[in-house]
């Protein structure tokens, strides 16, 4: 380790983009790339097959990849929907601001709850037992007390994802807290730390590591909630877009729906993991010499 | 070397601190099943001595120290530093745990100067210059900026030395502090820590299981018995300081080994036997 160690220390790493060149060019010669281009091409090459190639039952209803492709990227779409319409954009911002919103309240609200949670028994035993009776409850089962109490259709919509991340968030964080060495408190106190001291310097950026994996799996979950809700009511974002598309029969914009969903959800917890690391290099270098 | 004059002449007395526990009782468990881990234990640490506690393996040492450190209470009895009731942890006493406690997310620099820092008795700007200095005097200069796991074991415990004594601790308290370390890394490490301690001459006491080391280190060893535990014996250990490692063949620490090694097999046994008869018991 002493080794390691001292060799970094004479070469001083790149920065910026010099250092994001450098660690794409490293990936370029990990098989990593590879791997990850051949296993995409082969599972398209087996929905391409089954639905197209071979027609078999059960898929022969179903639009093949060469058909959402095509529809996909012509600029004069047959049904009406592509990349070069602007209907398909303001879908997927209508869902994408949804998504900011619901998960910026529920981080906003479950990380302190899930963090005094953690850090205070008393507050503890006020709100636990609430919060896990709350929590099981399936998100759907919220929907009639969602247009109960909110009127409009954006405010139900926003309502539902929030509460399905928001318990997520909070249980994550404080999981996070109790994941915390009990020696890092006993440090903290011999070395003269006050109770707001031992929270702003032990239990926040102790939890943060479970906080993170907890945001990453909430801002998952509040894009499930979310379409389910756009599904029940709404009148636009990729969730209507599903069922609408379902509904008039129109196949295709209902794959193009699915695809861009996943594609953004995997974009949203990618930025989530990006704050994540920018936040922990502790963490970031753990990891590291762990080989990971 | 200007370490000591800053110490001298700005706090006189800061490493002439006495440590008493005076009749100290810890029982642990509900009222169905108790179990006295010390009793009626008391003992001095003096001045400007580095005292050293060895005892039988699970005898409560960790206890003992929960206790001075202030983390835990005596059921009965009181501890006094300096004359003062001990009742809760402060910077007043110094721990450097048996497993590395420096703070995972803080690089070595900051956890250095994170307990002056929080008090703000002094400006960062003294405080960090001060930290680099501790930090050179440790051989960690060029590591401040590192994480906790990136250093090596030995490293990590010099970082937590530099830690403890930027807050000029009145005593320092060393539970097993080099267990677990590889045996050249140990030796290097108690080399290190006498050199530190004949130069500040701060009241310490060092908590070990390891016989050797303890006469190494030691002015005053102390020997507890089995549990429940409490005081055994003393052995003043008159080898000359500075200390170093030719001195542990010689007659005289030969004898203090000896002398240690018979007690302490002692109470191994009494363990053993009570092990044996509670195991009787149950069946």
């Amino acid at each position: 380790m002493t080794d390691t160690t001292s060799t970094t220390q004479t070469k001083k790493p790149p920065t910026g983009l010099t250092r994001t060149i450098y660690d794409w060019g490293t990936s370029l010669k990990s098989p990593t790339p590879y791997l990850m281009t051949f296993g995409i091409f082969l599972w398209i090459g087996a929905y391409y097959l089954f639905v197209e190639g071979w027609e078999l039952p059960r898929f022969n209803k179903l639009p093949g990849p060469v058909e959402v492709i095509t529809e996909f990227l012509n600029p004069d779409p047959d049904w009406g929907m592509s990349l070069f319409t602007a209907e398909f954009y303001d879908h997927v911002f209508v869902s994408c601001r949804r998504i900011l919103i619901a998960f910026a309240i529920a981080t906003g609200v479950g990380v302190p709850l899930g963090l005094f949670m953690g850090w205070s028994k008393t507050f503890r035993d006020y709100s636990f037992p609430i919060l896990e009776t709350l929590r099981p409850i399936p998100i759907l089962a919220w929907v009639p007390l969602a247009i109960l109490m909110f009127s409009g259709l954006e405010t139900p919509v926003i309502y539902l994802a929030t509460l399905a991340s928001l318990f997520v968030t909070t249980l994550n964080t404080l999981l996070g807290v109790d994941s915390i060495d009990e020696e890092y408190f006993r440090a903290a106190n011999c070395l003269g730390s006050k109770p707001h001291h031992v929270f702003m310097h032990i239990v926040v950026p102790g939890a943060l590591p479970f906080i993170f994996t907890g945001l990453q799996i909430s801002i998952g979950v509040a894009w499930f909630s979310l379409v389910a809700a756009e599904m029940v009511s709404g009148e636009f974002g990729l969730g209507y877009l599903i069922v609408d598309a379902y509904m008039n029969i129109t196949y295709v914009i209902m794959v193009i729906a699915m695809l861009t969903l996943g594609f953004v959800g995997w974009l949203s917890s990618a930025l989530v993991r990006i704050a994540g690391n920018r936040l922990m290099q502790w963490r970031v270098r753990a990891l590291a010499l762990e080989g990971r | 070397m200007n370490t000591q004059q800053t110490n001298q002449s700005n706090l006189p007395s800061d490493n002439k601190a006495t440590l008493e526990l005076r009749n100290i009782s810890r029982t642990f468990g509900d009222e169905w099943e108790r179990e006295e881990i010390i009793k009626d234990l008391s003992l001095t640490v003096n001045p400007s001595q580095l005292t050293v506690i060895v005892g039988p393996s699970g005898c409560g040492k960790s206890t003992l120290v929960n206790l001075i450190a202030g983390f835990d209470r005596p059921d009965a009895g009181e501890i006094l530093l300096n004359s003062k009731k001990i009742t809760d942890p402060g910077n007043d006493r110094m721990v450097v745990f048996q497993e590395t406690a420096l703070i995972p997310w803080q690089t070595t620099l900051e956890n250095v100067v994170f307990g002056p820092n929080l008090r703000g008795d002094r400006t960062a700007e003294e405080v960090e210059a001060e930290a680099n200095r501790l930090l050179d005097k440790v051989g960690l200069a060029e590591f401040k900026e590192k994480y906790p796991i990136q250093l090596s074991g030995g490293m990590q415990r010099r970082a937590e030395l530099a830690r403890a004594m930027i807050n000029n601790p009145l005593v320092m308290i060393m539970d097993e502090p080099f267990r677990g370390l590889d045996a050249m890394s140990r030796e290097l490490m108690q080399e290190f820590f006498v050199r530190l301690f004949e130069e500040n001459q701060k009241t310490n006491l060092f908590v070990t299981s390891e016989i050797e080391e303890a006469i190494y280190l030691a002015d005053r060893l102390i020997i507890l018995s089995n549990r429940p535990t409490s005081v055994r014996s003393i052995i003043d250990i008159e080898l000359p300081r500075p200390r170093d490692f030719h001195m542990l063949s010689s007659p005289e620490a030969y004898e203090y080994k000896r002398e240690a090694m018979e007690i302490l097999h002692e109470e191994a046994m009494k363990s053993f036997h009570r092990e044996d008869n509670s195991s009787a018991a149950a069946e």
